[in-house]
């Protein structure tokens, strides 16, 4: 072997290759994030928002709200099923289309988060129908809109006497 | 009467744990042997007393008795004796019950496997094993006793959840939980190193069986649950990037990378700190696990149990085991020996390397899950972080670390040189890159990526192929010499190559079903039919069945390929009685060439129905290649050497030195 000073030296030496590797994987791994984060992320927003802050068309977000009541309706064209609703935030409503089979769990009067974008007709148009919580649960983001609106309570309590009269 | 001694056994179960965490470890710090020897029996005590309580809850079950809180929200009368038992665990309380009882389960292990242990190390780590304890049963009695009664008793329970009922779901969690608490014990070992101050080649061999069994229970626990999505949820896919599913894959993540620095400590003493840090940050993860499904923190599929109550005490419960252990480790790692310095090209930098992204990945996953909460936190704005996130990120990171794979195995300890083994990997290169053009010839148009990565799955496979046959001199001496000596390989050597094997099997699955699936839907009356590939779909006929607890139609489908084979497919969309709740259950066909999976919805008020049919390509090499790196797991964890906690003299360390100093 070597001297022991340069024995010394050496580890210096690769310690600092070793550090200098991890730092460049590390800042090349936190690019990478910040940049894809900026394609993927998904902003939320409930009916009032889209209103409020004009969303313009052809921009990729999720919409959650309620499903109004006696809003839904579908039709089949050409053999694709077209799903059409109202979704509320007891405050504004937007109406949503979407294209094909709808998750077990979608029910008019209950939450639903739905990933889309508006058309220039202001109609959102939704990609993906997320609904696979269950019968009991709302998704948070609903929640808290539902509570800025002013809405929960009354949520509540059709659920609760919906739940009392079964 | 079940529940109230249910009650106390979990009182006394705590009682058990309190004495294992305070007697031990005054004795190991006085050399009092009469203390520490109060460690085992505690812990079998422990065992015993959680095992009484989870058995009580179990009973309850079985009765159907709704005056157990528990009981009444989330089972029924009519549900299959199966789904009872596995209702044990599908909600918060019970599930909690589970996890204490394999933690008990784990220190009892510790107790009885770990008797040639030093004693005062032995001592110590049972001694944290309790202290984890004490946490969760105090948890358990202040804000979720599995055993409160109602004062109404209702007349039926309230049904489990019915996309719960699932043989799959029935087994994902308790293998979850063994990987998630089996991780506690070298959390626990590196916390008692940290205050025995010493970390060595023994040490690590004490720690990598126990590592190694929380890893293969973890795999196991992380593919049924992919299973389970995959065939019950029916939307085609088998991951999501779901924040529970991140949740797991967290500590998968690190325990792999753990498995393999301990190898660094125990062939070369050095790499000590580190792998003491991904001791703690494995077992921060299973924990961070455990309670971002329990809390429901964040939006998820999985949120069965939103309670915000329950929210203060698992902070304040994080806070104190990661913040205390990263503060232990903060004052005492400087008193490890710094370990040898190693060269660049070399077994171990090949495993640093696969540490450093295996780490950076965890960390980047760790960033997609808890990206949404904090923006919420911090800046007030709702956002979701989606897959395509996690693809992009978490593929690129991979390509980098297949590579090492691929190279590192046949790496030589101390030196080696990369000359040598990219020329021992030209034949191997080559024919990836003959496949990966042939890929290319018949995908063409169909982007890069799925080229480049077909084209390292193979050559990850091949790779791992030709370590084996360098191994066993294949073709270099006569075959009946080869075979020999593949049958006196180690069975530590077996499982690395089990394990890498797997891999790449899986790696294979994983990239064809990705890119190449197909979907198609169409709303059809008897008689239509549809293609899809090279199939086409007949809907013969639809009936009408009922289970025990649900009704359902079932859709009859033809299938017929473009040879004019055909059979038959039986879809169902079922409405559960309890709780008016539809599922879908499809009807899959697995092949090794692909999947073909058939969901049927019903359309109310017209004699019409919804298909949706997806084409997976080579879906079951998935699950293929997951089950032989569990199998690898399981023959390197019988091996002579990794007996569990029966650490070997110098004797027998010695006499095996030579034959397996090449096996990992």
């Amino acid at each position: 072997m070597k001297k022991p000073a340069t024995k010394a030296g050496m580890r210096k030496k690769r310690r600092l290759y070793l550090m200098f590797t991890s730092l460049a994987v590390l800042g090349l791994a936190v690019l990478l994030v910040l940049n894809a984060l900026e394609d993927s992320i998904r902003l939320f927003y409930d009916p009032t928002e889209i209103v409020e802050k004009g969303i313009k068309p052809g921009q990729d977000f999720r919409l959650g709200g309620l499903v109004a009541n006696d809003s839904f309706e579908r039709h089949e064209v050409g053999g694709i099923l077209v799903n059409k609703f109202i979704v509320t935030d007891g405050n504004e409503t937007v109406d949503v289309t979407y294209e094909g089979l709808l998750p077990d769990l979608f029910r008019e009067g209950q939450g639903v988060v739905a990933e889309g974008s508006m058309n220039s007709a202001g109609v959102f148009v939704a990609t993906e129908v997320l609904a696979k919580h269950d019968e009991n649960y709302m998704p948070k983001e609903v929640i808290d809109s539902l509570k800025k609106r002013g809405q929960w309570q009354r949520y509540k309590s059709t659920i609760t006497n919906k739940a009392g009269a079964s | 009467m079940s529940a109230e001694l249910g009650h106390v056994f979990l009182v006394l179960a705590l009682g058990m744990a309190i004495i294992q965490a305070i007697f031990p470890m005054i004795g190991a710090a006085r050399r009092d042997g009469r203390m520490m020897v109060l460690g085992p029996p505690a812990a079998y005590g422990q065992f015993i007393f959680t095992v009484g309580a989870f058995l009580a809850l179990t009973y309850s079950y079985l009765q159907s008795d709704f005056s157990v809180a528990v009981v009444a929200r989330n089972s029924h009368s009519l549900k299959p004796l199966i789904y009872k038992i596995s209702g044990v665990w599908g909600n918060h309380e019970g599930s909690l019950l589970l996890w204490v009882m394999f933690l008990a389960l784990f220190g009892a292990m510790v107790a009885r496997f770990g008797r040639n242990l030093p004693k005062s190390l032995q001592a110590r780590v049972l001694s944290i094993q309790a202290m984890v304890g004490i946490g969760f049963f105090l948890f358990m009695l202040i804000t979720s006793n599995p055993f409160d009664r109602l004062a109404n008793v209702p007349f039926e329970g309230n049904g489990l959840n019915p996309l719960l009922q699932d043989p799959g779901l029935a087994f994902h969690p308790p293998f979850l939980y063994l990987g998630y608490v089996g991780l506690s014990v070298a959390f626990s070992f590196a916390i008692a190193a940290l205050i025995e101050g010493k970390v060595d080649p023994a040490w690590a061999r004490w720690v990598r069986p126990w590592t190694l069994l929380a890893w293969v229970f973890l795999t196991i626990g992380i593919v049924l649950g992919s299973w389970w999505a995959y065939y019950e949820l029916g939307w085609g896919g088998w991951w999501a990037w779901d924040p529970v599913e991140n949740a797991s894959f967290m500590p998968w993540l690190v325990a792999t990378a753990l498995l393999h620095s301990a190898i660094v400590v125990e062939k070369r003493d050095t790499l000590k700190s580190w792998t003491i840090l991904l001791a703690i940050i494995a077992f921060s993860f299973s924990l961070l696990g455990t309670f971002i499904v329990r809390s429901g923190v964040l939006t998820s599929v999985h949120a069965f149990a939103t309670d915000p109550e329950r929210g203060l005490f698992i902070l304040m419960f994080l806070a104190l085991v990661i913040g205390g252990s990263f503060l232990l480790f903060a004052l005492r790692s400087d008193r490890l020996q710094a370990g040898g310095l190693f060269a660049p090209v070399s077994r171990e930098s090949g495993l640093v390397i696969n540490n450093l992204f295996l780490s950076v990945a965890a960390a980047v996953v760790l960033y997609g899950t808890l990206h949404p909460l904090l923006s919420d936190a911090i800046l007030g704005i709702k956002s979701s972080v989606g897959a395509p996130f996690f693809n992009l990120v978490f593929g690129l990171l991979m390509i980098p670390l297949v590579i090492t794979m691929g190279f590192g195995v046949h790496l030589k300890w101390k030196r080696a040189r990369l000359k040598a083994v990219s020329g021992k990997l030209k034949l191997v290169t080559l024919l990836s890159l003959l496949a990966a053009f042939m890929v290319l010839y018949v995908t063409y148009g169909g982007g890069i990526m799925p080229v480049v990565w077909m084209g390292l799955g193979i050559w990850l496979l091949l790779s791992m192929l030709q370590e084996l046959a360098n191994r066993i001199k294949l073709f270099k001496v006569p075959l009946k010499n080869s075979l020999d000596r593949l049958r006196r390989q180690p069975r530590s050597s077996w499982g690395m190559s089990l394990g890498h094997l797997g891999f790449a099997i899986g790696l294979i699955g994983i990239v064809a079903t990705s890119y190449w699936s197909q979907e198609q839907q169409k709303v059809m009356p008897v008689g239509d039919s549809m293609t899809i590939g090279e199939f086409t779909l007949t809907l013969d006929d639809v009936v009408a069945v009922a289970g025990p607890n649900y009704t359902a139609v079932r859709g009859a489908i033809t299938v017929t390929d473009k040879d004019g084979n055909h059979y038959m497919a039986y879809p169902e969309s079922r409405t559960y009685v309890a709780s008016p709740m539809t599922t879908t259950e499809g009807a899959v066909r697995t092949t090794l060439s692909e999947d073909l999976f058939i969901v049927i919805g019903e359309m109310q008020g017209s004699d019409r129905w919804g298909m949706r049919v997806y084409y997976k390509p080579m879906q079951v090499w998935l699950w293929i290649g997951a089950s032989i790196m569990v199998l690898g797991g399981f023959i390197s964890l019988s091996d002579r050497r990794y007996r569990i906690g029966s650490p070997q003299g110098k004797k027998t360390s010695q006499k095996n030195k030579g034959k397996q100093a090449h096996a990992v």
